[in-house]
C-alpha cells in the first residue's frame, strides 16, 4: 500500500457479479473518506468473456488503473481466472480465490486446457493464497447467489478499515432495495469472512 | 443510476463519468438529448432518461440523434447529442454543416473514444473532428471535469453560436469517481425558432458568407482557449521533463511523474499555443501525451516548440502508467520496476453467445450450408466469426452487411462463381443504416440471401430499445416496424419474405438452402427475443440421458455455452474407420428451456426432467 493507496483487482467472468463486489468496496471506501476511483474492462463481458474491475482508493487517487505487480488484494470468482491475473499482485499481496472452475467452450471442445490446480499454481508464484468453495457455502445458505457477498466477507479482514464497515455498506444496501435479503446476506458476509482465513 | 435525480447541490456521489455528464445536462437546463445505444457512451442517455426535466429519445442512428438536437437547438432549446466515436462518423454530414450555419440554443455533442478497443471495431481520435469541423473541444479527466465541462460547454456554445465537442474515453465513460454537484436545474427559455432563410438555408450563396465568420469565430475561441481554466498548470518540483496532456492520460502521467510539471488541458481545442509556449521554457524537456493520435504535437511542432511526444510514447491504445514508465524513465536516465511474477499461461476465454441465444439457430444453419460468402455486420452475431460456427467471413461498420454483400455479388472473382451471397444484420442494426443498402441491392437487381435476425432488442449493448421492439426509451409503448411489410415495400418480393422460428433447426436450415438457390433477393427475418432481456420466456432446463447419449456431438455444434463435453471416447465404425465421440452434458444453472439442442438431438438423448416428487417433511412437535 506505497503511497497510502490500496489497490483492489477483482476478477472474474461477465455475469458473476465482479463489478457489483467492486462497487461495494469502493461505496465503503468512500464512506471511509478516501479518495476512490473504481475501472473496469466490460464491454462485450456479458457474454461469457473475461471482467476485471480495479478499485484504488486512499488520500489522492490519480489513474483508475492498477499496474502490474501493484494489486495488494486480488479477488478471484473463478480459480483460472485469479491465476491469468495473478501479474498484476505485489509479492507481498493476498489473493482470495473462489475453487469454483468454469470452462469455456473453447476449453469444453477440446481447444485449450484448464488448469490442472490454478490454486497450488497461484501459490507457487510466492503469494499468499486463501481459496474455498464460496459456492458450496452460498448453497449451504439455501441461496446460490450470495457468492458474491461471501467473497466480500472473505476478504473483509484484509482491507485497511474495519470488516464492519464493508458489512454494513451491504447489508444497508440490502435493508434500503430488497430487505427480505439483508438478513441472509449478513450471515453470508460472517460465513466468507471465516471462510477468507482458510489455506 | 436514477438516485441522481433528487440528489442536492454540494452533495458528493461516486459516479461514472457518463452518470456525471447526464447530471449536468440536466442542471444545465437541457430540453432534448438524443442517442444512439454505443459502448462506452450508451450509459449517458441511459442516465438522462431519469431526469423528468429532459425531454430524450434513443434516435435510429447517430446521424439522426445530432439532427435532432439540432432541430430543438435552432428552437432555442439546450440539447445534447451523445454516441461513441464510431457515431461520430455517422453523424459528421450533419454537424459538418450546422457547423458553418451555427447553433441557437446550446448544443454539446459527447463523443466516446474507445481507446484500447475494449468493445469497438477500431480506434478512433475524435480530436479530429474539433479541427475538421471548426468547433472547440472540451476534455474532461474524470467524473468531476465531465460534469464541469458538460455545464460550461452549453455556456460556450451559445455564446459562439457553435456545437461544442466534449470529448470522452472509455476512462472517464466508465470510471467511477467522486463529484461534488454545484446546483440544481436552471431553466433556459427557449424563444422558439426565428426564421432566416439566409442563416439557416445552407445553399452555396448563403453557406459561402459564413465560412469567414466561421474562420474569425475560431480565431475568438483560440483566445477564449488562452484564458480558460480548463487549462491549466499543475507545478512541479522536477523540470527534467515537463508535460502536455489532456484527457485521463493527465491522470496516467500525474501518477507515474508525481515531480513533474503539467500543462493540462482540458479545453483543448483549439488549443492555449502561447501560455504552452511560456511552459516550455519552463522545463527542459516537454513532451506531449496524448491519447491518441499526434495532433497537438504537431501543432506545437508547427509552432517551432521542440517537442517529444510518439516518436518516444506508443501511437495507439491507453498511455496508462505501466505503458509511460517503460517509454519515458530511459530518457531520465532512471531504473523502472518491472513486475517480476511471470504470466502463467491460461487458455483464453472469448465472448460467447449466451443460452438459447436467437443467434444460435441461424448460425448453426450456416455452418450446415456449404459454398457461403457471409457478409456480417456490428452486434452480438459478430461472434458467428469465431468458434464453433466459423460461419461469419467480414464485419465492417454498422449496416454494411447489405452493401457489401451487393457488391460482392456484383463483383464475384473466380472463386466466387460457385458461392451463394448471404448477408447477416440484426433489427437495430438494419434500422440503423441497413435499410438503404437492401434497397439500393434491390433497386439495382442484386441477388443476395439476407438474414434479418430480430431479437427485439440492441443486444451487445446491454438490450435497449428500437422501432422494432415495441418500447421507447422509457419502457413506454411505441410504434413498432413491421419488418416483412417493410422490406415487402423495399421491393423484395412476398415470397422471398420468409419468417421463421429460430429455434426450429431444420426449418432454419431448410430455409437457408431453399433462398440461397433463388435468382433474387430473399429476406429471412427470425421472431425470438434476445434471451437476456425481460421479452424473453424461461423454461425448465433440460437435461441429458446418458445412456441414450451415443456422442454425435451435433449439440455442441450449436455452441450454446450451457452445453459442454461430459467425456470423449474413441470408437471404431462398421466401415473400420476410428471415430472421435463426444457424450454432452446440459448445465442446469445455465440452461433456459429453449429446446434448440432438441432438434439436434436423433437419439432423444436431451429432456427435461419430470419434477422430483416433493417429499414433505413434517417439522417435530
Amino acid at each position: 500500500m506505497a503511497d497510502g493507496i490500496t489497490n483492489i483487482l477483482v476478477v472474474g467472468i461477465g455475469g458473476q457479479g465482479v463489478m457489483t463486489a467492486a462497487e461495494m468496496l469502493a461505496r465503503t471506501a468512500l464512506s471511509q473518506g478516501y479518495d476512490v476511483k473504481k475501472t473496469e474492462v466490460a464491454g462485450m463481458a456479458q457474454r461469457g468473456g473475461v471482467v476485471s474491475s480495479h478499485v484504488r482508493f486512499g488520500p489522492k487517487v490519480y489513474s483508475p488503473q492498477i499496474d502490474p505487480g501493484a494489486a495488494d488484494l486480488l479477488i478471484g470468482f473463478e480459480a483460472a481466472e485469479a491465476l491469468r491475473w495473478q501479474p498484476y499482485l505485489r509479492m507481498t499481496g493476498v489473493a482470495m480465490v473462489n475453487t469454483l472452475r468454469l470452462v469455456p467452450p473453447v476449453v469444453s471442445a477440446g481447444l485449450y486446457d484448464y488448469p490442472a490446480d490454478p490454486i497450488t499454481g497461484l501459490a507457487a508464484t510466492g503469494i499468499e493464497v486463501h481459496a474455498f468453495d464460496a459456492g458450496a457455502i452460498a448453497d449451504e445458505l439455501g441461496n446460490s447467489k450470495l457468492v458474491n457477498t461471501i467473497m466480500l466477507g472473505a476478504i473483509s479482514d484484509y482491507l485497511p478499515f474495519p470488516a464492519e464497515a464493508l458489512k454494513a455498506c451491504i447489508v444497508e444496501g440490502f435493508r434500503a432495495y430488497k430487505p427480505r435479503l439483508a438478513d441472509i446476506n449478513a450471515q453470508a458476509f460472517d460465513a466468507g469472512r471465516s471462510a477468507g482465513h482458510s489455506q | 443510476m436514477n438516485a441522481m435525480v433528487h440528489a442536492k447541490a454540494e452533495s458528493r456521489h461516486l459516479l461514472s463519468g457518463n452518470e456525471a455528464v447526464a447530471r449536468a445536462a440536466w442542471e444545465a437546463g437541457v430540453r432534448v438529448a438524443a442517442a444512439y445505444p454505443g459502448t462506452p457512451a450508451t450509459e449517458i442517455l441511459e442516465s438522462i432518461a431519469f431526469y423528468p426535466d429532459i425531454y430524450s429519445e434513443w434516435s435510429v442512428n447517430e446521424k439522426v440523434a445530432v439532427e435532432v438536437a439540432i432541430g430543438a437547438s435552432l428552437a432555442g432549446s439546450r440539447a445534447l447529442a451523445a454516441m461513441k466515436h464510431v457515431g461520430m462518423n455517422v453523424a459528421s454530414d450533419a454537424f459538418m454543416t450546422q457547423s458553418l450555419a451555427g447553433v441557437v440554443g446550446g448544443l454539446v455533442m459527447v463523443v466516446a473514444d474507445d481507446v484500447g478497443l475494449s468493445s469497438s471495431q477500431n480506434e478512433q481520435d475524435s480530436r479530429y473532428w474539433g479541427r475538421f469541423g471548426h468547433m472547440p473541444i472540451l476534455e474532461p479527466a474524470d467524473s468531476q471535469e465531465a460534469y464541469d465541462m458538460v455545464k460550461q460547454a452549453f455556456v460556450l456554445s451559445e455564446e459562439h453560436e457553435t456545437p461544442v465537442i466534449v470529448r470522452m474515453t472509455t476512462r472517464v465513460c466508465h470510471v467511477k469517481a467522486m463529484v461534488t454537484f454545484g446546483g440544481e436545474r436552471i431553466e433556459h427559455r427557449a424563444l422558439g425558432f426565428q426564421k432566416n432563410s439566409q442563416r439557416w438555408v445552407m445553399t452555396p450563396a448563403n453557406a459561402k458568407p459564413r465560412l469567414p465568420l466561421m474562420h474569425e469565430r475560431d480565431r475568438v475561441l483560440r483566445a477564449t482557449s488562452e484564458a480558460s481554466d480548463f487549462n491549466a498548470i499543475v507545478k512541479g518540483s522536477d523540470r527534467r521533463i515537463g508535460f502536455v496532456t489532456s484527457g485521463p492520460a493527465f491522470m496516467h502521467v500525474r501518477e507515474t511523474f508525481p515531480n513533474a510539471p503539467v500543462f493540462k488541458l482540458g479545453f483543448s481545442h483549439p488549443a492555449p499555443l502561447e501560455r504552452i509556449r511560456a511552459f516550455a521554457g519552463e522545463v527542459d524537456t516537454l513532451i506531449v501525451v496524448e491519447e491518441t493520435e499526434p495532433l497537438l504535437e504537431i501543432e506545437l511542432r508547427a509552432v517551432g516548440l521542440d517537442v517529444r511526444g510518439k516518436d518516444i510514447l506508443p501511437r495507439f491504445g491507453e498511455l496508462a502508467p505501466n505503458v509511460l514508465r517503460p517509454a519515458l524513465k530511459p530518457l531520465l536516465g532512471e531504473p523502472y520496476e518491472v513486475a517480476t511474477r511471470h504470466q502463467i499461461e491460461v487458455f483464453p476465454r472469448p465472448p460467447t453467445m449466451c443460452a438459447s441465444c436467437p443467434h444460435l439457430g441461424p448460425y448453426f444453419a450456416l455452418s450446415h450450408v456449404r459454398n457461403l460468402n457471409i457478409i456480417g455486420d456490428i452486434g452480438c452475431y459478430t461472434l458467428g466469426a469465431g468458434h464453433p460456427w466459423n460461419a461469419l467471413d467480414t464485419c465492417t461498420c454498422m449496416g454494411a452487411s447489405l452493401s457489401m454483400a451487393h457488391g460482392m455479388d456484383k463483383g464475384r472473382g473466380e472463386s466466387d462463381e460457385q458461392k451463394h451471397i448471404v448477408a447477416v444484420i440484426g433489427d437495430s442494426t438494419f434500422l440503423h443504416m441497413g435499410m438503404q443498402g437492401l434497397l439500393n441491392m434491390i433497386y439495382n437487381r442484386g441477388n443476395v440471401t439476407v438474414l434479418l435476425l430480430d431479437n427485439r432488442s440492441v443486444g451487445m449493448t446491454g438490450g435497449q430499445e428500437n422501432p422494432g421492439t415495441g418500447q421507447d426509451l422509457h419502457g413506454l409503448p411505441a410504434p413498432r416496424v413491421d419488418f416483412a411489410k417493410l422490406a415487402e415495400a423495399l421491393g423484395i418480393r412476398p415470397e422471398r419474405i420468409r419468417m421463421v422460428d429460430p429455434y426450429e433447426l431444420p426449418t432454419m436450415v431448410k430455409l437457408v438452402r431453399e433462398e440461397i438457390k433463388m435468382a433474387e433477393p430473399s429476406i429471412i427475418i427470425t421472431n425470438r427475443p434476445c434471451s437476456l432481456t425481460e421479452r424473453f420466456e424461461r423454461f425448465k432446463p433440460y437435461t441429458v440421458l446418458d445412456d441414450k447419449c451415443t456422442g454425435c456431438g451435433n449439440c455442441i455444434d450449436l455452441g450454446c455455452p450451457a452445453i459442454s463435453v461430459a467425456r470423449r471416447q474413441t470408437a471404431i465404425a462398421k466401415s473400420g474407420k476410428t471415430k472421435a465421440l463426444v457424450f454432452a452434458r446440459i448445465d442446469a444453472n445455465a440452461c433456459t428451456g429453449c429446446h434448440m439442442c432438441v432438434e439436434t438431438c436423433a437419439p432423444e438423448a436431451i429432456v427435461q426432467p419430470l419434477p422430483a416428487p416433493t417429499i414433505r417433511i413434517q417439522p417435530h412437535g
